[in-house]
């Protein structure tokens, strides 16, 4: 049992990690915040107001540990809606009552809305919010305001806009659009780019100091006024003074009519699912593996939106970007949350006329990106290998939500499911008989595992109760989960079926799932069995040169080569590194039966969705004996110096002065490592290339820089891996 | 405790193509419990169906098989409950229906509306068969209710009978007594220590039942106790269908409205979707 006094020396521990994390987030989320503000047509300070409120009030009365709540992606289509309809005091109004809604859903425990509507469909809906941001703002970005009437009309305009920037003839629209461009290259290139100065600081915010200093370089050294158009700079920001003195009273007259309830409705819909995504995707992330909850969580953020919309801010969410951004930074619990609220106020104190000198193009070309994210063909080729009855869900919703509204379009996707499970099950009598049945059977058996039956089927309608007794399953236990009484089980399903595994598998448990099969083979449920069955490698007699080379190296180690991609990744999981990615899978293999080295190349990837970085790089796993203490070794630079000062620790290892300085150990238990680091293994290391090198309870991997290494260096690596493997084995 | 011996066995039989498989049911376990057969058939008196009955129950009256025919004409529902009365049936053999194609069986509504009110023991048998399958494991519900003490003495009198190896008491706690709300790491401690709480009270309570059962009976037999978090008369079933158990025995049902077949509960679960033989002791 932990008592109060050591959860609050923990806490203090973790403090200087979460101030630290809190800032990183604070500088991504001060654009975002502009932009999704300016995006939704409200002023550009509603969007920070809405970070700060959220931050301070979720931070403190929230349930989940590793989010960051503010202004969602989601939302602005919903508010821009809105806005155009309702006038913006009675949005602020909208804003209050789907604030209050929300805290009424989390206190009758109806957190889990976001359940009962099919993946596809949600796919689908965020896709479509995906393109009426990209759509919208792709003429701003590169300085073409225009008006249309929905969100299909803006991407059809698209092509014109592009002509005419072609043809632009006034130099403030030209330089207007170059802004733009330049920033969308940063958004896109930034993630390609692994620098570790270079990503400490945020795309948006690279973004923000960029053209800050652009426009202040034509100032002080050119000694001329800033050459962009000013129509497409950002608009005066107030003061913090005038923030306060303006505060916008919410206008409750539209209360009684139709169009002002239609939007509360999407408002808490559209809120509630992004939190809900948001916190599930989070949770995965968090490397305590703490377990959110979820409805204390809807609660604080149905306040933080009540209170948000009455200071002028808008619906407060939890956002995945920025949350992921937490994680890999080191943020721990939730005071990172209200370190990045109380740095926004700083921002804003501090630099609130600075802001003014970002062009909006700038600033839209982040929500360019965000959209384009949010609706990127890879979305629609997962979508594809799952099946194509999902592509039609997924369009169908996609379309219904463009040209007529997000309401529309979410009730379309849940149509267009069932009318689906019932073509494929040809039966409409299996749904309708069964829904209400309590078809999941849940029993411990004397091993003290957990065995679950599902009956009829199970499908979006009813997933809930599986879910439910899954929920009431303690993550380390072993569970079979046995499908065979079950006639129909559909994809979304499948997908968070798929999902408890992980988490079970993270936290030592294991989720069984038996009974597919039976399904299979009748051939009447294409979703299970294309579920059963990953797509392979398609083409596989298609080796580059590297492949051959690398198929050479391997016969002059001894070892055997296998090009072919390979989920099995279990071995690398007890990794620190790869606590906060996710390893997609592992290829090019070298590696021989009897020898401890085995090289690959993985694919692995780092954040979520627009912080989202897809790595490729090349390792070394060396498996040893149990005895060899957990630690991290990594050369000593500017950065690591500035982790020691966010409570990171590096040991140092006596009587070597020289290794203490050029290398940084970090590592939980001081005592074993340093009896473990003995002369010869310092003076190997010291007289060595640097290499990040690090251990687990039976494995150490090797690796240098974050890509994929070249033949010349995979032979360097082997070398170093053999004879490493030779003094660690020794001791 | 003798309530419980079955001295009457009766069974509505109509020309049906189980007809032989049925009768040969029934037949078996009269030999088995050492009880009296009555065949009840709604219709009139014929010459031609006694014989055809007299045909498939000579094998077993020549092992010592004592029976009686009855003819009656009428409702059917009505016919056969009054003779059960008029006959004394202890326990009344009632013949499920198949799916055509499925593996899914259902009592037709005559057959329904007889468990419903029927005043004995009821069995409903969804898989006649005129060779002797064997019997061998049974699952018998170990709810709190005063009737449980003699049901659960009855399946094991039955299993004693008929040779099972194995009873399993199921004990249904419904979710509702597990007071906590599953909402994180620290509720989800507390409800697994509450719901262990509850396992380990369940468990004692059924022991208690146990230690009343007669020695002889439990004897080479295999006894679990298995603690089931769910809808009441609805995860027994699903259960017995899991474990693939030949025979489930549960308690009748203590009144029957119109709401509680609109509303099912309890039985009403089990006789719409039939997991195995069931046996309703009264």
């Amino acid at each position: 049992m932990r008592t109060k006094e050591t959860s609050f020396v923990g806490f203090m521990k973790t403090l200087p990690k979460n101030l630290f994390s809190g800032l990183v987030v604070s500088l991504i989320a001060l654009p975002l915040g502009l932009g999704l503000a300016m995006a939704s047509e409200a002023p550009p300070i509603a969007g920070v107001i809405t970070a700060i409120v959220g931050g301070i009030i979720v931070s403190i009365l929230g349930g989940s540990f590793v989010t960051i709540s503010g202004p969602g992606n989601g939302l602005v289509g919903v508010v821009l809606i809105a806005i155009t309809t309702l006038g913006l005091t009675a949005t602020y109004a909208a804003i209050i009552c789907s604030g209050i809604i929300l805290v009424i859903l989390g206190f009758l425990r109806l957190g889990k809305l976001a359940d009962y509507f099919p993946s596809s469909a949600i796919q689908g809906m965020l896709a479509a919010i995906g393109l009426i941001i990209l759509g919208k703002q792709f003429h701003i970005m590169l300085g073409n305001k225009i008006v249309e009437d929905n969100g299909i009309d803006y991407l059809l305009e698209i092509p014109n806009t592009l002509i005419k920037v072609v043809n632009y003839q006034d130099k403030g629209l030209i330089y207007a659009a170059v802004a733009g461009l330049i920033s969308l290259a940063i958004m896109v290139f930034y993630s390609k780019i692994r620098n570790k100065y270079l990503q400490l600081i945020p795309a948006p915010m690279w973004i923000v100091i960029v053209s800050v200093g652009f426009s202040y370089y034509y100032e002080f050294i050119l000694k001329a006024p800033n050459p962009i158009s000013a129509a497409y700079m950002i608009p005066e920001i107030p003061n913090i003074q005038e923030i306060i003195t303006t505060i916008p009273t919410p206008n409750f007259e539209m209360v009684g009519t139709l169009p002002f309830w239609s939007s509360v409705i999407a408002l808490t819909l559209i809120a509630s699912i992004e939190s809900l995504l948001s916190i599930k995707a989070v949770d995965k992330l968090d490397l305590l593996k703490r377990r959110s909850n979820v409805n204390k969580d809807i609660k604080a953020l149905g306040l933080a939106t009540v209170v948000s919309g009455f200071l002028g801010g808008l619906n407060v969410v939890t956002v995945i970007a920025r949350s992921s951004v937490n994680v890999n930074n080191g943020g721990s619990n939730r005071s990172s949350n209200l370190f990045h609220a109380l740095f926004l106020v700083v921002f804003i104190v501090l630099f609130s006329t600075e802001l003014t000198r970002i062009p909006l193009t700038a600033l839209m070309a982040i929500l360019v990106y965000t959209g384009y994210k949010l609706a990127s063909p890879d979305v629609v080729r997962r979508i594809f290998t799952i099946g194509k009855e999902q592509l039609i869900i997924f369009f169908a919703t996609l379309f219904v939500t463009l040209k007529v509204g997000l309401i529309s379009g979410i009730f379309a996707g849940l149509v267009a499911t069932f009318i689906i499970h019932i073509v494929v099950t040809k039966s409409l009598s299996l749904f309708i008989k069964n829904i209400l049945k309590p078809n999941v059977l849940m029993f411990k058996e004397e091993n003290g595992g957990y065995f679950i039956s599902v009956k009829h089927f199970c499908s979006f309608l009813n997933f809930n109760m599986l879910k439910n007794k899954l929920e009431a399953i303690p993550e380390k236990s072993d569970v079979v989960l046995d499908f065979s009484l079950c006639g129909f089980v559909d994809h979304s399903v499948m997908e968070n079926v798929h999902d408890y595994q992980e988490l079970f598998h993270k936290k030592g448990g294991n989720i069984g799932v038996i009974g597919l099969d039976v399904l299979g083979s009748k051939s009447e449920h294409p979703f299970a069995v294309r579920r059963l069955l990953p797509l392979q490698n398609i083409i596989p007699n298609n080796t580059t040169k590297r492949q051959k080379n690398l198929e050479l190296v391997a016969n002059d180690f001894g070892l055997s080569f296998n090009p072919v991609r390979e989920k099995n990744s279990v071995f690398l999981e007890n990794f620190i590194y790869f606590k906060t990615k996710k390893i997609e899978h592992i290829f090019n293999q070298l590696s021989a039966k009897n020898s401890p080295c085995h090289l690959f190349d993985i694919t692995f990837s780092e954040g979520e969705f627009i912080a989202k970085e897809v790595v490729r790089s090349t390792m070394l796993y060396i498996k040893t004996s149990s005895n060899v203490p957990v630690f991290t070794l990594d050369r000593e630079g500017l950065l690591e110096r500035l982790y020691a000062l966010a409570g990171y620790k590096d040991i140092d290892i006596e009587s070597h002065a020289d290794f203490s300085k050029r290398f940084y150990l970090r590592g939980e238990n001081e005592r074993d490592i340093r009896a473990f680091f003995t002369d010869e293994l310092v003076l190997f290391f010291e007289s060595n290339a640097y290499y990040h090198i690090e251990s687990s309870k039976d494995g150490i991997l090797v690796f240098s820089k974050e890509r994929i290494a070249s033949i010349k260096e995979i032979k360097a690596l082997l070398d170093f891996g053999f004879r490493l493997n030779a003094i660690i084995n020794k001791v | 405790m003798n309530t419980i011996a079955y001295k009457t066995i009766g069974i509505g039989v109509t020309f049906s193509p189980n007809l032989e498989a049925n009768i040969n049911e029934a037949a078996r376990l009269a030999l088995c419990f050492g009880s009296k057969l009555v065949l009840i058939h709604v219709g009139e008196t014929s010459e031609e169906k006694s014989k055809t009955f007299t045909k498939f129950l000579s094998p077993f009256e020549k092992k010592g098989l004592k029976y009686e025919l009855l003819f009656k004409s009428g409702d059917p529902v009505n016919v056969i409950l009054t003779s059960t009365k008029e006959k004394k049936v202890d326990l009344l053999v009632i013949g499920a229906l198949k799916k055509e194609n499925f593996l899914k069986y259902y009592l037709g509504s005559i057959a329904r509306k007889i468990t419903r009110q029927a005043n004995c023991s009821v069995l409903l048998l969804i898989n006649p068969s005129i060779e002797r399958v064997p019997c061998k494991h049974i699952v018998v519900n170990g709810l709190q209710d005063p009737k449980t003490e003699e049901t659960v003495t009855t399946a094991f009198l039955v299993g004693h009978n008929l040779g099972v190896n194995k009873i399993t008491v199921v004990e249904e706690i419904d979710q509702e007594e597990v007071s906590v709300k599953i909402d994180d790491d620290k509720s989800l401690r507390k409800s697994t220590i509450i719901k262990e709480r509850l396992r380990l009270r369940e468990e004692a309570r059924v022991k208690k039942v146990l230690d009343t059962i007669p020695a002889n009976y439990t004897k080479d037999m295999t006894i679990k106790s298995q603690p089931i978090f769910g809808k009441r008369g609805y995860s027994i079933g699903h259960y017995a269908q899991v474990v693939r158990a030949d025979l489930l025995v549960m308690n009748a049902p203590s009144k029957m409205t119109f709401w509680d077949r609109l509303f099912p509960h309890d039985i009403e679960h089990i006789l719409t979707e039939l997991p195995t033989d069931v046996l309703i002791v009264q």
